[in-house]
């Protein structure tokens, strides 16, 4: 059937998508049909055009995707050059997604690469929702919190909280710091979302300001007392840019000045730009480990070629070269990507009923609550100056306040449990709505 | 998943023209978290706070702390509250807008509280911060100083310390810095 493995330039992709074996993937259908088909209904958008996203990009193009995206905010730096292979010299300056988007091209027979030079929240989410997946190389907590929250807002769950399979959008997600790395896969509804694990996150590093002030110690305290409190007291109003080599300078000679005064040594500029914007030494090999781990899973997903790794890759580099998979579990109260408590309800019901139903739901008994929709906050019963505010709501109809939507996620805090153990939680709701004739069916209302 | 994305292709083209409502911003993980702390608020008469950016910005607000015993009392202190999207990952970012004589609290309006910076821990909320601030009212500190002087006059010279704090809240100079009346 499948033996067609030429000593063509796709040959090794060839033997993982035409022929069949022990650890392909349950809807696996190996074939030229599958190979053509990724070409032509993949899509994939690799999130950073930096260290992870250069090698993204040149990894998912050799893997046969033909319809790649990418999205980055930034401008090239002369630092990037060690490891943003793609990036030259007399690049220096322009806009990384560009750059990138137009090497690979170059290179790649058959690829097309449409880069984004903007910041991720510029976008639409529409346009998050167009793509089958979506390769993360970012390098921070906050973006990636963003893209998990969009990326999970897609999801919808059935009226047994079972996700439903064609809103689950998957992610992989890649991360590196020096020697070390992770390469996660997350399937919303399936496997933990971002949140679900937020926890596995160290506090960063923060020094008491009193030290910085009074009793610095490390060329960290110093070049932190020139970028917390000194930059204030000298430049009133102006705020801080870490981006801007000036501002970058005055902060370095602010920290030499006050070393030399409590002769501590070891205030150097690069020392500066890494306290201050929190970076550590990239390496190219540890990019180039994560991103080949990324696009391998990326492959899998798309294809069914194989298993995906479950769920969480750990890498070591420093003494030595150790990974480990670890199958981390999904948080059922995850507010992200948790299936929240499904409430029908009529479209007449006021606020205020809808808030005394919730203390006699058997899954809630919620006593004293606050109810937020997309950001509005409905009703809050504290502090007095909120509840004033928020009080003339309570007479409208829910269904109005949450602008006539026939179904959508609330979210709402208070008191659970019976009198004598009450304890304080926040929960999420999936609200259908019921035309007084009958339940609005939710299949139909999809389009499937 | 490649069947899917066929399936997909042909299920966009439909819904385009379905109902669709487009989907509007999320609310990120950290308001919500917010959300929660803000509407379990139990502050003591002495502490108030106000949202200048109306009801549905939870993100940045202000605490007024009105302390009645202590060195403070009778003084009016307001402080700005700007909390990150990844609340409560990140402790909330706290100044003072008002200009105080007090050993950990600079000109600049940065406060010196442990629970603001190294000890900031996500299962803290806002309750324990606004409490952290009061009694730095309460109970000023003159061992981790950001104000050293009024460190310094506080730990050799009560007396005299309660003479420049009531000097500073009425309106007047402490040594060569004019603080504005805050009574």
């Amino acid at each position: 059937m499948a033996k067609q493995i030429s000593c063509s330039r796709s040959r090794d992709l060839d033997k993982l998508l035409l022929r069949s074996g022990n650890l392909v993937g349950p809807t696996f259908d190996p074939g030229t049909d599958l190979r053509n088909d990724l070409q032509e209904y993949a899509k994939v958008l690799v999130v950073g055009a930096g260290g992870l996203g250069c090698e993204l990009l040149k990894d998912l193009a050799f893997s046969g995707f033909k319809n790649l995206e990418v999205i980055d905010m930034d401008r090239i730096d002369v630092s990037n050059l060690n490891r943003q292979f793609l990036f030259r010299f007399h690049d220096v300056g322009k806009p990384k997604a560009e750059v990138a988007a137009e090497r690979v091209m170059e290179r790649v027979n058959g690829v097309n690469i449409v880069p984004h030079f903007c910041r991720i929240e510029d976008k639409e989410l529409d346009f998050y929702n167009d793509f089958s997946i979506i390769a993360l190389g970012l390098d921070s907590v906050e973006a990636r919190s963003y893209i998990n929250s969009v990326v999970c807002s897609f999801l919808e769950y059935d009226a047994d909280d079972n996700p439903r399979e064609e809103t689950i959008k998957p992610m992989v997600d890649g991360g590196t710091e020096g020697f070390k790395g992770h390469a996660r896969v997350i399937m919303p509804g399936i496997t933990p979302c971002f949140e679900c694990t937020i926890w596995l996150f160290p506090p960063q590093v923060k020094f008491p300001l009193c030290t910085l002030a009074e009793t610095p110690r490390t060329a960290a305290h110093c070049i932190e007392y020139a970028h917390l409190i000194k930059w204030d007291e000298v430049h009133d109003g102006k705020t801080f840019d870490p981006d801007d080599p000036e501002h970058m300078q005055w902060i370095y000679s602010e920290a030499v000045k006050r070393a030399e005064l409590f002769g501590i040594p070891g205030v150097t500029y690069t020392l500066t730009q890494g306290v201050v914007k929190n970076i550590i030494p990239a390496i190219a090999s540890t990019n180039a480990i994560i991103s080949a781990a990324c696009a391998l899973e990326t492959l899998k997903i798309a294809s069914g070629c194989s298993k995906t790794l479950s769920n969480y890759l750990t890498y070591n580099g420093v003494d030595g070269l150790h990974t480990k998979v670890t199958e981390f579990e999904k948080d059922k109260d995850c507010l992200v990507c948790g299936p929240g408590i499904l409430i029908e309800l009529d479209t007449t019901i006021s606020l205020k009923k809808f808030i005394d139903q919730l203390e006699d739901h058997p899954k809630l008994l919620l006593s004293r609550v606050s109810v937020s929709y997309r950001g509005k906050n409905l009703y809050m019963q504290a502090p007095a100056v909120l509840e004033e505010m928020t009080r003339s709501n309570l007479d409208k109809p829910l269904h109005e306040l949450m602008d006539k939507c026939p179904k959508d996620i609330v979210h709402v805090t208070g008191a659970a449990g019976k009198s004598g153990s009450k304890q304080s939680c926040l929960r999420k709701l999936r609200v259908v709505f019921k035309v007084n004739d009958g339940v609005i069916d939710m299949d139909v209302a999809n389009g499937a | 998943m490649i069947r899917l994305f066929k399936v997909k292709e042909k299920q966009r083209e439909l819904a385009e023209n379905s109902d669709g409502k487009p989907p509007v911003k999320k609310q990120s993980a950290g308001e919500l978290r917010l959300h929660k702390d803000i509407s379990e608020l139990n502050l003591p008469k002495t502490c108030s706070i106000s949202f200048p950016n109306g009801k549905d910005d939870l993100m940045n607000f202000e605490v007024i702390i009105r302390p009645d015993e202590g060195y403070y009392s009778g003084g009016l202190f307001t402080f700005t509250f700007q909390i990150s999207p990844i609340y409560p990952h990140e402790a909330p970012k706290v100044k003072c807008k008002t200009k105080v004589y007090h050993p950990n609290i600079d000109l600049e309006g940065n406060v010196c509280l442990n629970i603001l910076r190294e000890d900031w821990k996500p299962v803290l909320n806002i309750n324990t911060v606004i409490y952290g601030l009061y009694h730095l009212f309460i109970e000023p500190n003159h061992e981790d100083p950001l104000n050293a002087d009024a460190a310094a006059v506080l730990r050799d010279n009560p007396k005299l310390f309660e003479t420049n704090v009531r000097r500073a809240m009425t309106g007047g100079y402490v040594g060569n810095t004019y603080f504005s009346r805050c009574v």
